[in-house]
């Protein structure tokens, strides 16, 4: 009976049949997740249909979803778990199919990277003035509450907390700071302007800070690529004894709100969520190129001055088009730029520890191709030679 | 008879493809060819004025012929020189090509009103500028993807009327008589006039006359320096390569040097000549222009006129022909004589695809690129790859199959490369990302082997269903060679689509810092190599047979159709540096005819006119 049922499994995930499906069904779901992009932005559509083991269906004013197609990682999970088998059971050695075998190998390497990829890899940006000197990196998505103590004018202790932890009226205990954060609301994305006279009829949340003067609505996500959300939440600082207040902070408010407790001063505010790093960039110069009687761009560099807080390094890098700057685990590519006046370069910042493997994967592939086509190819013109050869 | 009779077709072909080279001739007095070679700079690259007339009539009416106001063709040389030294007479001429209904309303014209009911010239349009200009102010506010065809037509009608301005005001002012003399005087006055501009902004006293004649020249000049679209002045001495300058920007450089810029003055001269109509003087300006340039310019010079002879010697339109030579004698030799008509249409085939080759070569010197730089050279390189790996299974089979695949593929190619040489230069300049001729040669070249080797699997299996179902012709011997050469195929397709697909990937990580960002153009490439897949796994596991083959090649030109240009027309994702909108219905209609021919690959066996094992 075990063993039965051992066969047909096997049977099953080694099977070509299995194989075809699951190309087929991956066609349908890169096809369907392309079109998409019309619509949704290329982080949601990665997130809805590759990053995902089920595409969900949420029907409007529904308040549920429901599965409807298999997402990336449960087609890739089965390509892998049939590639795997078909090479444990069914791919018995004979130098003939070394190539395929090969092949194979390097697409499982692939798809290996890809899922480490979707794990591992972080992007952040870095946008530098002439002249700024910068040793943290910017998320493009993610917001952060920051709670720095500035007692000590020397060091600044910095809390920053996620975004994603602020739940509604949970109390956030961090060790190093005197009182609690409790969020009273969190938007993801909002609206924010100076309160009227007419808006006296929705009292704030907020009772201390800047707070009070400002109307902070809640607004719907945004998916445009040249959109970005801005998040807004009320935050309660409570000491062992009592309330330090409610504030209101947000990415859209510029600065830090200050206050003092315990005989410690601290400012509180949302920002983008930064990944500090042990070295440190200076923009020297950015330099926007195009094509003589013309408007099309030809290059775009940047000239930055890299300095490692040990002091190991301080030296002068070119990064320019198709040309990044890899260093400390972090790549660097020229990302945007502005050249109007002074003018600011954006710096596009990747942490991808697995980057290496669709090399790998590539060279296994294109060698194990080569060897298995070479020799399909000469055993067909040996067949054509044999019948010419017995014709004449 | 039967061995000679093709080579002595194939002979005579020759014969006419090398007539094509010999230099053109001047169909006046006026030696419009040694102008035409006369290199300027335009968009980034430096090429010849002959290039520049006929891109932009192409972009203007969408062909290159343009004929004067009594009806009589002229050379686009004559027409570029009209556009600069007497804009009175170019003005008359009908090179705007308007169908949109409501954009003619707009103008307050009817179709009647334009040569062949489309073409409208600038004095037509005069009278409504302005109103183009509102109307395109308010479409240019509407989303690339929003605009409707009204919309869409009002911007490109206006776009027209800048490129036209800018060709316009590259020498001289609407209201230059006489270029020549203007500058006569004004090399004249220069010194004098230029002490009385200073003496009157130091408040001493001076000549108000020659005040006001010298200012009336810098206003002239540096509206031609804000307006001209062809940089005409080449670098001096010294100066970088690409330190190229417009006619006004080098005029004002006089207020400097005191002399006037020979380089402007060569093209005065020429400006009077034509004006004057006076062929032996002109032809001698030219002439010793020429020889002025080469001294400073070799290369340039050596490109330009290399460019200008290819230009008049239209291989791909060459190209074009004999692979419908070699299609219809193909398809012939299956019902007659297939000994004699196969060999020659192989010839004719090869012969056209040395032809194509010499021009893609000619464009890579040219450009200093690999082949393929954007959709105009990928078609090209797609019909490329597709022939060379017909004629080498022509070589093999002898059955005239791949010959006709050959001449249907190439010559389908060139005429979407027609189609797509209407948006202006085909050699454009490589904006900054895509500027890497690594990655050009590697990465783009393979995907695009790719596509033209997709596209022979499918075009083979449309030759199977299309001889089978509908006519006697298919045997089963012919069958099996069909199974064997598609299968091969797509093979050859699924190594080069991976590869460049990878390749591709790893260009991404270098540039973008990410291997894959499933962008559209990404994953089109991979739809490609996982449908090849598909069709070889199904294959290797007994799934599909020699019908089931050919059903999901043919499928295989919808996905490289979409992966080549519908990717495109989503307006969405960082390889969107092509788009068309046109297109569109095209595509859907290829699409649909594709479906068709595998739904009537379905059709049982016993309904195939050709007699075929099941």
């Amino acid at each position: 009976m075990f063993k039965e049922i051992k066969t047909l499994l096997i049977r099953f995930f080694t099977s070509l049949e299995l194989t075809v499906v699951l190309l087929v069904m991956s066609i349908i779901l890169v096809f369907v997740a392309t079109l998409a992009q019309v619509n949704l932005g290329i982080w949601e559509v990665q997130q809805k249909y590759f990053h995902s083991f089920f595409v969900m269906w949420h029907p409007t004013g529904g308040g549920f979803s429901l599965p409807i197609f298999p997402g990336g990682y449960l087609i890739g999970g089965f390509l892998f778990v049939n590639l795997v088998a078909a090479h444990i059971y069914r791919f018995a050695f004979k130098w003939r199919r070394l190539g395929i075998i090969i092949a194979h190998l390097g697409l499982i390497v692939l798809l290996v990277g890809e899922l480490l990829t979707g794990i591992w890899q972080k992007e952040y940006q870095m946008q530098l003035a002439p002249g700024e000197t910068k040793s943290y990196a910017e998320s493009f998505t993610n917001f952060e509450l920051a709670v720095i103590d500035t007692t000590d004018p020397k060091v600044d202790h910095v809390v920053a907390i996620p975004t994603s932890m602020l739940a509604k009226d949970k109390a956030i205990q961090v060790p190093s700071l005197p009182f609690q954060i409790v969020a009273r609301a969190y938007y993801p994305n909002s609206v924010l302007r100076m309160r009227t006279d007419a808006d006296k009829g929705q009292p704030s949340l907020a009772n201390v800070g800047i707070g009070p003067q400002v109307l902070a609505t809640d607004a719907p996500l945004t998916y445009k690529p040249d959109e970005t959300n801005t998040p807004a939440a009320f935050v309660e600082l409570i000491g062992p004894d009592h309330s330090l207040g409610t504030y209101l902070v947000s990415s859209q408010l510029g600065m830090p709100q200050a206050f003092t407790y315990d005989g410690h001063n601290y400012t509180i505010a949302l920002r983008v969520e930064r990944r500090y790093m042990p070295f440190s960039l200076t923009l020297k110069s950015l330099h926007h190129d195009v094509y003589p009687g013309s408007d099309i761009p030809k290059n775009f560099s940047s000239i930055v001055r890299l300095r490692s807080a040990d002091g190991k390094e301080d030296r002068i890098v070119r990064i320019y088009m198709n040309n990044p700057l890899r260093y400390g685990g972090l790549t660097f590519y020229q990302y945007q730029m502005n050249s109007a006046g002074a003018g600011f370069s954006v710096l596009q910042v990747v942490r991808n520890p697995s980057w290496l493997l669709p090399y790998i994967s590539c060279l296994m592939l294109a060698v194990g191709l080569l060897i298995h086509f070479t020799i399909m190819l000469f055993g067909f013109v040996r067949k054509r030679r044999a019948p010419a050869a017995a014709a004449r | 008879m039967r061995r000679i009779l093709p080579f002595a077709f194939v002979a005579l072909l020759c014969a006419w493809v090398l007539s094509t080279l010999l230099p053109p001739h001047n169909k006046t007095d006026f030696d419009l060819v040694g102008f035409g070679k006369l290199p300027v700079l335009v968009d980034g690259r430096v090429k010849p004025i002959d290039s520049v007339a006929r891109t932009t009539l192409l972009m203007l009416q969408g062909h290159q012929s343009v004929k004067d106001a009594d009806g009589k063709s002229i050379a686009p040389e004559a027409w570029i020189l009209d556009m600069l030294v007497r804009p009175k007479t170019a003005d008359t001429m009908q090179v705007f090509a308007i169908v949109n209904p409501d954009v003619l309303t707009i103008l307050h014209l009817k179709p009647a009103d334009g040569a062949g009911d489309k073409l409208f010239s600038f004095d037509q349009l005069r009278p409504r500028v302005d109103e183009v200009e509102r109307q395109a102010q308010m479409a240019s506010q509407v989303d690339n993807g929003q605009r409707d065809a009204f919309q869409r037509a009002v911007l490109q009608l206006h776009e027209n009327l800048a490129l036209y301005q800018r060709i316009r005001f590259s020498l001289q002012t609407p209201d230059t008589k006489d270029l020549l003399s203007d500058l006569k005087r004004f090399q004249d006055i220069v010194v004098p006039g230029s002490a009385a501009v200073r003496a009157k902004e130091a408040n001493k006293p001076y000549d108000e006359k020659l005040y006001k004649e010298i200012l009336d020249y810098a206003n002239r000049f540096s509206f031609i320096a804000d307006n001209a679209g062809i940089l005409m002045i080449p670098p001096s001495k010294g100066e970088k390569s690409d330190d190229w300058r417009n006619v006004g920007k080098a005029l004002e450089e006089t207020f400097g040097t005191g002399e006037v810029n020979p380089n402007v003055l060569a093209y005065a001269g020429l400006a009077y000549a034509w004006q004057a109509q006076r062929a032996t003087d002109f032809n001698e300006i030219v002439r010793l222009y020429h020889q002025q340039l080469a001294k400073t310019l070799r290369s340039d010079v050596l490109k330009s006129s290399v460019e200008a002879r290819f230009n008049s010697a239209e291989p791909f339109a060459t190209a074009y022909t004999l692979y419908v030579i070699a299609f219809l004698l193909a398809i012939i030799s299956w019902v007659a004589a297939p000994e004699v008509l196969g060999r020659t249409a192989f010839g004719t085939m090869v012969l056209a695809f040395v032809v194509a080759t010499i021009g893609i070569i000619l464009r890579m010197w040219l450009e200093g690129r690999p082949p393929v730089t954007n959709l105009y050279s990928s078609a090209l390189f797609v019909g490329w790859v597709a022939v060379a790996l017909c004629i080498v299974l022509e070589y093999f089979y002898r059955n005239a199959v791949a010959s006709v695949a050959g001449g249907f593929v190439g010559f389908c190619t060139l005429v979407i490369a027609q189609h797509l040489a209407l948006g202006g230069d085909t050699m454009e300049m490589m904006r900054a990302v895509l500027d890497s001729n690594f990655w050009l040669a590697t990465h783009v070249v393979t995907v695009t082997v790719g596509y033209g080797a997709t596209y022979l699997a499918g075009f083979l299996a449309l030759i199977y269903v299309v001889r089978g179902v509908f006519t006697k012709s298919l045997d089963q011997n012919t069958a099996d060679s069909l199974q064997r050469m598609v299968y091969g195929i797509v093979c050859f397709a699924t190594l080069f689509s991976l590869i460049g697909t990878i390749l591709g990937g790893i260009w991404a990580d270098q540039s973008w810092g990410r291997f894959w960002g499933w962008d559209p153009k990404e994953n089109g490439a991979l739809i490609i190599v996982l449908w090849n897949a598909v069709i070889l796994h199904a294959r290797w596991g007994g799934m599909v047979r020699q019908r089931g083959l050919m059903g999901l090649a043919i499928f295989g030109n919808i996905v490289t159709s979409w992966s080549w240009f519908g990717t495109n027309m989503l307006g969405v994702g960082l390889h969107s540096y092509g788009f068309m909108a046109a297109a569109f219905y095209w595509l859907i209609a290829f699409v649909l005819s594709q479906l068709a021919f595998i739904a009537i690959a379905t059709l049982p066996i016993d309904r195939w006119r050709s007699k075929l094992r099941a």
